[in-house]
């Protein structure tokens, strides 16, 4: 038997592929490309939902991990593009616009930067916590910023979208096809993970976490493993995100893309494996929809997440499923 | 005239008082968010809205009137308005809940007061002149010549400080600040009125926030957006003081303002002792940037809990 939140997302999945493929026959490329911002947008919500929800871990800071997969995408097309290397001491490194190769420095940059940034703020808990990552979100915010070698303030241009084998790219509806598959691998890593033992222990860390350490499991670690991940899928879409857009900025590192990123969480609804694929459609409906009639539509976003935050809180997925959040009681920020 | 290093002395020394008056810039944004979060355990991130309602009502009635002391009036009363509506409409709903609604709720108002603001004075900045009287530069001893204004802040800075140490330590409001603070339950069943001890202590920290916004305002351009850069600061500043402690606001502040401001200038001197003048400065300024990160990682390495903390 399918359950209810089963059911929409299923329909999600299907409505994300086919109102794409829809448009590209009708030939709209405009929403061709809007469905991969979605999908794209949807696995940066991905990678902070393991995170957030399953580790109860409110990391404000998620723009970093967003905008290291996006300068890793940038600097590496940049050097290929120039024909100059990255790095000619101690071995060559050129640049590159094979797409893989790209995606992996972008997992395993943005990893490394999860390990060092979550060892130390994994040290402290609840509202450090939020500080902490929103501060070291905002450290490469300005480090960005004032280092020129990659365009500091003005950014980087990707002049012609990097490569994939066997596709084109440049083609809306195969860049589509490349961001979906990576979303729909993601979600399939995130169920897997938490039905194992590990997301399970994780998930009893946040909601227990003296039990978890009576039967000999340190939470630390188990969080420190889950952000690593966390941080790694968000990079990801950051670097499908620099190549969605050929550019990329210091914008990517702004606290507000951290804010965003969290938005598209909680408006589908935390800690359910679909929430972020329904808050990254409503988000781009509503700026498509209430930023055609406004320039000031982020009023109606605010009052929207308001009403959420406030009354609705098992988001857009909870209203319809109708089911509370399992977890409502979370105390402190999760492991307060 | 001055020897080389007379001048590199007078610089440093102005350079140290520029990171006083950040430092004490900061403090006044710090105590109000620390006081918050220790008494009511909310984490406010509209605390930087509200920093910005008072540069805008500041640079509206100083506008209309011409006067900087009613522009400063004016900002305090407005942010503490503010403060108090939003904590009757919103965050007295949110103080039972987790941080992540807490998180949520404070950024959908940033967006509110934003782009409000923006629909009602537009894109572009505003300018709040100094006032006259402090408008030029003051002649300190040994040949350094410092901007009134700036000094002025420092000193006012300084004068909330100690009001607020006084304020929180001898009057009865500021006992039941403490006592909130350390047990909320126990000040509510001794009949204290805790929504109205929580709603005026959001307002103060409101009005302090709203006082720095003025004051910054005459040295930068008040402009939408101008608070949430000096919020993440006090982040950082009340992570490394120790949240929910005055004291550690005021040390962590200083701390801020003078590692920020001493960085801009010694690293890329520092750099240039060993590398070519072009790319000392590019790498100084690009670590100068991340210093104050660097300062909180360090203290969080050695107290988790900053350096004023309990708990």
């Amino acid at each position: 038997m399918i359950s209810r939140e089963g059911l929409i997302n299923t329909a999600l999945v299907f409505g994300l592929l086919l109102v794409p493929l829809w448009a590209h026959f009708s030939d709209e490329p405009y929403i061709v490309t809007l469905s991969t911002r979605v999908a794209i947008l949807a696995l940066a919500g991905v990678g902070l939902n393991l995170a957030l929800g399953l580790g109860g871990l409110v990391s404000l800071g998620h723009a970093m991990f967003f905008g290291i997969g996006g300068y890793a995408a940038g600097i590496l097309a940049s050097h290929a593009q120039s024909y100059t290397p990255l790095f000619e001491w101690p071995v060559v490194i050129e640049g590159t616009q094979f797409m893989p190769v790209i995606w992996l420095v972008a997992i395993v940059a943005s990893a490394l930067v999860a390990l060092l940034t979550g060892a130390l703020s994994l040290r402290t808990s609840g509202v450090y916590f939020i500080m902490i990552t929103l501060a070291f979100g905002q450290m490469f915010y300005y480090f960005t910023i004032s280092w020129p070698a990659y365009g500091g303030e003005d950014g980087l241009s990707i002049y012609v979208r990097d490569r994939f084998p066997g596709l084109n790219t440049l083609v809306p509806i195969q860049f589509f096809g490349l961001c979906f598959a990576a979303l729909m691998l993601a979600l399939v890593v995130v169920a897997r993970i938490a039905r194992s033992g590990f997301g399970l222990a994780l998930n009893a860390a946040r909601q227990n976490e003296a039990r978890v350490r009576a039967v000999g499991i340190e939470p630390y670690r188990l969080r420190l493993a889950a952000f690593v991940i966390s941080g790694a899928i968000t990079g990801l879409a950051g670097a499908l995100y620099a190549d969605l857009n050929r550019f990329v900025s210091p914008a990517m590192f702004s606290w507000q893309t951290s804010g965003e990123i969290m938005v598209f969480v909680i408006l589908g609804g935390v800690a359910r494996l679909f929430g972020p694929v329904a808050g990254a459609a409503l988000f781009i409906i509503l700026e498509e929809v209430l930023g055609g009639m406004s320039d000031y539509w982020h009023i109606w976003l605010g009052l929207l997440l308001l009403i959420v935050v406030l009354f609705a809180r098992g988001g857009l997925i909870g209203l319809i499923a109708g089911q509370a959040r399992r977890d409502s009681a979370g105390e402190g920020g999760g492991h307060g | 005239m001055f020897s080389r290093t007379d001048m590199s002395l007078i610089l440093l020394i102005e350079q140290l008082l520029n990171g006083l008056q950040f430092g004490v810039m900061l403090f006044l944004m710090s105590a109000g968010l620390t006081l918050i979060f220790g008494v009511m355990g909310l984490i406010n991130l509209a605390h930087g809205s509200l920093y910005m309602v008072g540069a805008f009502a500041a640079a509206g009635v100083a506008a209309a009137t011409g006067s900087f002391a009613l522009a400063l009036a004016a900002s305090l009363a407005a942010a503490a308005i503010a403060g108090v509506l939003v904590e009757v409409l919103v965050i007295r709903r949110l103080y039972d809940r987790d941080h992540l609604d807490q998180v949520l709720a404070t950024f959908a108002l940033i967006l509110i007061f934003s782009e409000s603001t923006r629909w009602v004075f537009g894109s572009f900045p505003l300018y709040l002149d100094v006032p006259a009287a402090l408008s030029g530069a003051v002649s300190l001893p040994g040949g350094i010549s410092y901007p009134a204004y700036r000094l002025a802040i420092i000193g006012i800075g300084l004068a909330v400080a100690v009001i607020l140490f006084l304020l929180i330590s001898k009057t009865r409001i500021g006992m039941r600040i403490r006592a909130g603070e350390s047990d909320r339950e126990m000040i509510g069943a001794l009949g204290v009125n805790i929504s109205v001890l929580y709603t005026a202590v959001f307002a103060l920290g409101a009005a302090l926030a709203g006082f720095a916004g003025a004051l910054v305002g005459a040295i930068q351009s008040v402009q939408v957006g101008m608070g949430e850069p000096v919020l993440i600061l006090a982040f950082v500043t009340i992570v490394i003081g120790g949240i929910g402690s005055i004291k550690g606001a005021f040390v962590g502040a200083l701390l801020v303002g003078l590692t920020d401001t001493l960085g801009r200038v010694l690293l890329p001197v520092a750099f240039g002792t060993f590398m070519d003048p072009s790319s000392a400065t590019a790498v100084g300024a690009a670590l100068a940037s991340m210093s104050i990160y660097i300062l909180m990682a360090g203290v969080l390495l050695f107290k988790p809990t900053g350096l004023y903390g309990s708990a």
